[in-house]
């Protein structure tokens, strides 16, 4: 065993482990850490792998943005401190048997697949050959998925700023209507408290 | 490098995956499941970027596959969040017990 499979060991298990953190502990905050911790270890491994502009796209957009956007939002919504409630016993342990049980079978599979034998040249990625690809109209460019999601960006963007969007003071009758599920619900549940302005 | 068994980077991505189907199962603040969703997503990622690397190592595909990936995840993590703390204005809570209007 060489220095890079130690490496890789010590990477996998400081993914899965504070994976299984992120999943199982109650205060959200810590949670929230240790899903940073996780997505860091992801971005180690590949640069294990040696693909650095995956990894780099990986610290700027999930480390950067995602866990930046979640921790606010846990500030805006929670008391951070506060644990959470523990999930209900047989809910539990149905979803470990049901994830020990997918994972057993999904790794039975991948482990009696024959997968060729492993490319001898080396994986080079440049980045000068990702740009190229991904603006050529050429038969094996990217130039449709990249446009496409410029698109999603911007509908992603333009739908954020609607939902966040307050409502005006004259159409505020109009919106909110408190629905009238006594008929339809079978078990009533107490209505949430509703504020003045949605 | 090369004694690393491509099934070993399979083990470390379907565990990834299960955990955060375990998350998604048991957690019920939408902001946790939010989370179980992206080390999901991860865990594809992860998968992508290392086949591309061990069985086609002349191709850039996988690595193209993840860069969509990790771009439409950070769309829907904020789409998400929005919706979230919309929901939280009207409702002062973000369990998913709470929200059923729609339920039934």
């Amino acid at each position: 065993m060489n220095a890079a499979a130690i490496i890789f060991y010590i990477i996998s298990a400081f993914i899965l482990g504070t994976g299984i953190l992120a999943v199982t502990t109650r205060k959200i905050f810590r949670s929230a850490i240790w899903l940073l911790f996780s997505l860091i270890g992801i971005a180690a491994l590949y640069f294990w792998m040696q693909v650095e502009f995956i990894a780099a796209v990986q610290i700027i957009v999930y480390v950067g943005g995602i866990v930046v956007l979640i921790i606010f939002s846990i500030f805006l919504t929670q008391r951070s401190g506060a644990q959470m409630a523990a999930p209900a016993a047989k809910r539990n342990i149905f979803a470990i048997l049901a994830a020990l049980f997918g994972f057993a079978f999904s790794y039975n599979l991948i482990s009696q697949y024959e997968f060729p034998a492993s490319a001898t040249q080396p994986f080079v990625v440049n980045v000068a050959d990702i740009g190229e690809r991904m603006l050529s109209l050429s038969e094996h460019g990217f130039v449709l998925p990249f446009e496409l999601v410029s698109m999603l960006l911007l509908a992603a963007m333009i739908g954020c700023i609607v939902i966040a969007m307050k409502i005006p003071e004259n159409r505020k009758g109009r919106i909110i209507s408190p629905p009238d599920t006594s008929e339809i619900q079978i078990n009533p549940v107490p209505e949430p408290q509703k504020e003045e302005v949605l | 490098m090369s004694s690393i068994p491509l099934t070993h980077i399979l083990f470390v991505s379907t565990a990834l995956f299960f955990i955060g189907m375990y998350g998604l199962f048991t957690r019920r603040n939408m902001i946790t499941m939010l989370m179980s969703v992206e080390l999901i997503l991860n865990s594809v990622n992860i998968n992508f970027v290392a086949f591309n690397k061990y069985l086609y190592p002349d191709k850039l595909d996988g690595i193209f596959f993840s860069l969509f990936i990790i771009t439409i995840a950070a769309a829907e993590a904020a789409v998400a969040i929005a919706i979230i703390i919309n929901l939280y204005r009207s409702h002062h809570s973000i369990d998913v017990e709470d929200a059923t209007e729609m339920k039934y």
